[in-house]
C-alpha cells in the first residue's frame, strides 16, 4: 500500500537528514582530534552487532502470531543463509541463495 | 593528466566490482518492494540517492508501505545508522582534500565504501584523492541504478515476487554472523537478541522495535561504562 506523497516525502527527508547528520558528526566534532573518548570507542564496537541482532528479530516479528507450521520457510531459510555464509563467507551468495530458498518454500504447499 | 585519470578510474572500477554486485542485487530488491507497493521509480531514485543506507532503507520500505509515525522513522534511522558516527574519524583529512566534494564524500560514506577505503593500497600511478571520489560516485550510482531498475521491474512484473523481502533478513543474518566472528565478546549480539525477543513477546509485532532498540542501547551503555571504568582504574 502506498502512503500519500507528503507522508512518504516526510519520511524520506527525515531519514536522509538524520543519516547525513550522523555521518557528518565525527567530521564536525573530531576535526582536530585523533581519538574518541573511551566510552564512545567501546560503544562504537559494541552497539552495531546488538542493533543488527534486534533487526533480525524485527524481520521475523510476524512468526509468533503464525501457527508453528508456517514458521518453517523462514526458519529453514535462516538456517540455509547461516550455513552457506559460514561455508562460503560471501554475503552476496548467502543472501541470494537464502532469498531464493525462501521464495521457493513459500510457493511449495506444505 | 588524462592518462592518470584513466588509470585511476580503471582502478576504482576494479575495486568497486564486489560492491557493484551486492549493491545492485540488494537495491534491486529494495526497488521491487517500493514498485510493488505502487511507488514509481522516481521514489526509488530519490530515496536511494538521498538516504543511501542499505539496511535502513529496507526498514524504510516497510514504513513507506505500511505506515509509521515520524517519531518511529526518525528514531529508527538514528539507532540503525548510529554506527556511521564512527566511520568518519579515519577519513577527515583525506576527505578534506576533495575540496568542494567534501560534503558529498561524507554523504556517501557507507559500510561498504568505508571498508573499501580502509583496505585500499594505492599504486603509484593512481591519484588517491581522485580514486576515493570515483569510488564514492560509482558505489552511489550502482545503488541508485539498482533501485530504479527494481522499481520499474516491480511495477511491470505480472507475477508477485512474494518473499523477495527475505533478502533483508538474509542480509542482516550475514552481518550478525560476520560481527559475531569479528567480536571479542558476544555480549552485544546476545543482548540484542534477548531484548528483541523479550520486547516482541511482551509488546507484540507492531510496537516492539523502538523499546527493544532503547533497551539494548541502555544495557550496552551501562555495560560499557562499567568496563571502561574498570580499564581506567586498572
Amino acid at each position: 500500500m502506498r502512503l500519500s506523497t507528503s507522508e512518504a516525502l516526510a519520511m524520506i527527508l527525515l531519514s536522509g537528514g538524520i543519516t547525513f547528520c550522523l555521518r557528518a558528526l565525527p567530521f564536525v566534532v573530531f576535526q582536530n582530534k585523533k581519538k574518541l573518548p573511551p566510552l564512545l570507542e567501546s560503544l562504537a564496537n559494541n552497539l552495531p552487532p546488538a542493533i543488527m541482532a534486534v533487526l533480525v528479530v524485527y524481520c521475523l516479528k510476524a512468526l509468533p502470531s503464525l501457527p508453528p507450521i508456517e514458521w518453517l520457510p523462514a526458519l529453514i531459510s535462516v538456517g540455509v543463509v547461516t550455513a552457506i555464509h559460514l561455508w562460503k563467507k560471501n554475503t552476496l551468495i548467502s543472501v541470494f541463495t537464502g532469498t531464493l530458498c525462501y521464495m521457493l518454500l513459500l510457493q511449495v504447499p506444505l | 593528466m588524462p592518462a592518470k585519470r584513466f588509470i585511476t578510474l580503471r582502478f576504482a572500477l576494479a575495486k568497486t566490482l564486489p560492491i557493484a554486485l551486492s549493491y545492485f542485487f540488494i537495491s534491486t530488491a529494495y526497488g521491487i518492494i517500493l514498485g510493488q507497493a505502487g511507488y514509481s521509480f522516481v521514489w526509488a531514485l530519490f530515496s536511494s540517492a538521498f538516504v543511501y543506507t542499505g539496511a535502513f532503507q529496507f526498514v524504510l520500505a516497510t514504513f513507506l508501505t505500511g505506515g509509521a509515525s515520524l517519531l518511529t522513522v526518525g528514531l529508527t534511522a538514528l539507532f540503525m545508522n548510529s554506527r556511521h558516527i564512527f566511520y568518519g574519524l579515519s577519513f577527515i583529512k583525506p576527505f578534506k582534500k576533495t575540496g568542494k566534494l567534501y560534503p558529498y564524500m561524507i554523504h556517501t560514506l557507507t559500510d561498504e565504501t568505508y571498508s573499501l577505503y580502509c583496505s585500499l593500497d594505492y599504486p603509484k600511478e593512481v591519484d588517491e584523492t581522485r580514486a576515493m571520489v570515483y569510488i564514492a560516485v560509482l558505489a552511489h550510482a550502482y545503488w541508485i541504478v539498482g533501485s530504479v531498475f527494481g522499481a520499474v521491474v516491480g511495477n511491470v512484473l505480472p507475477l508477485t515476487l512474494e518473499g523477495v523481502d527475505f533478502c533483508l533478513t538474509a542480509l542482516f543474518v550475514t552481518i550478525v554472523i560476520d560481527q559475531w566472528k569479528a567480536a571479542k565478546s558476544h555480549v552485544s549480539v546476545l543482548v540484542g537478541f534477548g531484548c528483541g525477543i523479550l520486547c516482541l513477546l511482551l509488546l507484540g509485532a507492531s510496537s516492539f522495535i523502538l523499546p527493544a532498540l532503547i533497551l539494548t542501547s541502555a544495557i550496552l551503555i551501562i555495560y560499557n561504562a562499567k568496563n571502561t571504568n574498570k580499564e581506567v582504574q586498572s
